[in-house]
């Protein structure tokens, strides 16, 4: 594996408007691993994921994917370079039926799912598919956001939140799709509040509070840091 | 002679034609309206001006350049598609970050600009445009007399609204243009260019509008202002049929075209106001209009 990072944001700074939301973010993602973002709500986890993706525009520093700068990049072609987004909301289309929302994103580069594997790894969707996208169960549109990444050849993922207000047995699906796709060798950027769910998946964690990150640490190493955490989480 | 509620059916027959024919006008024109203000919440007020603009550019290449209506019918619209796109790109691109009312003001101040500079050269009288001679004539279908050139704006009409509607509804294209419609900011984070997307919709909306101009050219005169007498019953369909809906645009240009027809026959002193009172109506007991989905 190689040492230089796959993603690298370094004295990344962002502004809704005029308030600065983000002060100085560092964060490296090598190739294959599962980096978990921590913090309270409204730490700014959910704001480096859109200021990485160009939707929050006003940025300055760097973003780096494979040494290639994103941050100069119009919206677009931040996905053409291969990252793909899950948003929070999920962002199923109701206009759109299942299948329409799966082949949606455009394929950014080879080595995507096709949609029988997808299917295969989703039978619901598959049995589902000619449903209005947004009639779907909020596992199930979950599970649909992702999917749509996977088709698409991204080398990176961008997830926010993914088991939020999802009954357990619907948490563990998901877990089992991510270890899935730790195994096929993707890179996944993870938001999360969930600890049992995070500490399952994540080889790295980042800790952020007000727009910085306080402290990094590798995965094994979360349950010795429980105190430190709920001190800093308020959990 | 037969008759329907003391109706001579030939004049109901006959009106109900008319109908036909200025509803396949406010079809095509309510379509183009609602793809534009769908995706980009411009309520486009140069939709007049654009439709006599492709009115003009027929009239124009058949008295400069000998160009026949056939080829004039797929060129105007491209013409008339392509200003759209400059316009777009240089100046209606510049709004989309404020009130939507400024997309507003500006298509209005064009139109105005567009129906004055036309008016200063050609005068405000209609010009007479001939209808090919393929379409000339009619046929009697034993019940009336059916002019061919009106049964061809019928179905010309009618496949071109189906031809939109298949591709917003079945291709890909459509589907990033009914994603965008919801969520344009996530369709572009997936990687599609959606600065592009809107300019094509604008151009699509205003080559829809050339071609009923057209389409219109020998029916109705080529004038500067046959745009400004039309665009307000068009935005009333469109208002009936719920901003933003495709089908919705569709199908009330016809139905109201014909329900105007029929009110020519039955009550003709309410002919000209009759689709206002329906859209007073529908506003009172359905705001989002009758396709609309309410937001």
């Amino acid at each position: 594996m190689s040492s230089a990072p796959l993603l690298e944001v370094r004295g990344l700074n962002a502004w809704y408007g005029e308030s600065h939301v983000l002060h100085g973010v560092d964060l490296d993602i090598r190739e294959g691993e599962t980096v978990t973002l921590l913090g309270r709500n409204g730490a700014g986890k959910t704001t480096t994921l859109r200021a990485i993706m160009g939707i929050l525009r006003r940025r300055e520093g760097i973003i780096r994917l494979r040494g290639k700068d994103l941050l100069s990049l119009p919206l677009h072609k931040v996905a053409q370079a291969g990252i793909g987004y899950v948003p929070e909301e999920r962002g199923i289309f109701a206009s759109l039926s299942v299948s329409e929302n799966l082949v949606l994103p455009p394929t950014v580069s080879d080595g995507g799912m096709s949609v029988e594997e997808i299917y295969t790894l989703f039978p619901n969707l598959h049995e589902r598919r000619s449903s209005q996208g947004t009639k779907l169960s909020g596992g199930e549109q979950q599970m649909l956001a992702i999917a749509r990444i996977l088709r698409t050849g991204a080398k990176i993922i961008l997830l926010d939140e993914p088991t939020e207000g999802l009954a357990p047995v619907i948490v563990q699906r998901i877990g089992d799709v991510l270890m899935a796709l730790k195994k096929r060798g993707m890179t996944i950027l993870l938001v999360e509040q969930n600890f049992r769910f995070a500490k399952k998946v994540a080889d790295r964690f980042y800790l952020m509070e007000d727009g910085r990150m306080v402290n990094s640490f590798p995965g094994h190493e979360l349950d010795a840091r429980m105190d430190e955490l709920h001190e800093v989480l308020g959990v | 002679m037969s008759t329907i509620f003391g109706i001579p059916t030939p004049a109901l027959y006959g009106q109900i034609l008319i109908g036909l024919i200025n509803g396949s006008f406010y079809a095509l024109l309510s379509l183009g309206l609602a793809v534009i203000f769908g995706l980009l919440r411009v309520i486009n007020f140069a939709h007049g001006a654009q439709y006599m603009l492709g009115a003009f550019v027929a009239y124009l290449l058949l008295n400069y350049l000998g160009i026949n209506y056939w080829l004039a019918l797929i060129v105007a619209p491209l013409v008339v598609g392509a200003v759209a796109v400059v316009i777009e790109r240089t100046m209606l691109s510049r709004l989309y970050g404020v009130d939507h009312l400024y997309g507003l003001l500006l298509t209005f101040g064009l139109a105005l600009i567009l129906e004055g500079a036309f008016r200063h050269w050609f005068g405000a009288a209609g010009q007479p445009y001939a209808a090919p001679s393929q379409l000339s004539g009619g046929v009697n279908l034993g019940f009336m007399f059916l002019p061919i050139y009106r049964g061809w704006v019928v179905v010309a009409s009618l496949v071109i609204c189906i031809g939109t509607w298949l591709l917003i509804e079945k291709t890909q294209l459509g589907a990033y243009l009914r994603a965008a419609t919801e969520n344009a900011t996530l369709v572009q984070a997936f990687g599609v260019n959606v600065p592009l997307l809107l300019t094509l919709t604008y151009g699509l909306g205003a080559a829809l509008a050339a071609f009923a101009g057209v389409l219109a050219a020998p029916i109705y005169q080529v004038s500067p202002l046959m745009g400004t007498n039309l665009i307000i019953v068009v935005f009333a369909v469109v208002v009936v049929g719920g901003m933003g809906s495709i089908l919705g645009a569709i199908i009330t240009g016809y139905v109201l075209g014909i329900l105007e027809g029929l009110t020519k026959v039955f009550y003709p002193e309410a002919s000209s106001i009759v689709i206002f009172v329906i859209m007073a109506i529908v506003l009172l007991v359905r705001p989002a209009g009758l396709f609309g989905r309410e937001e």
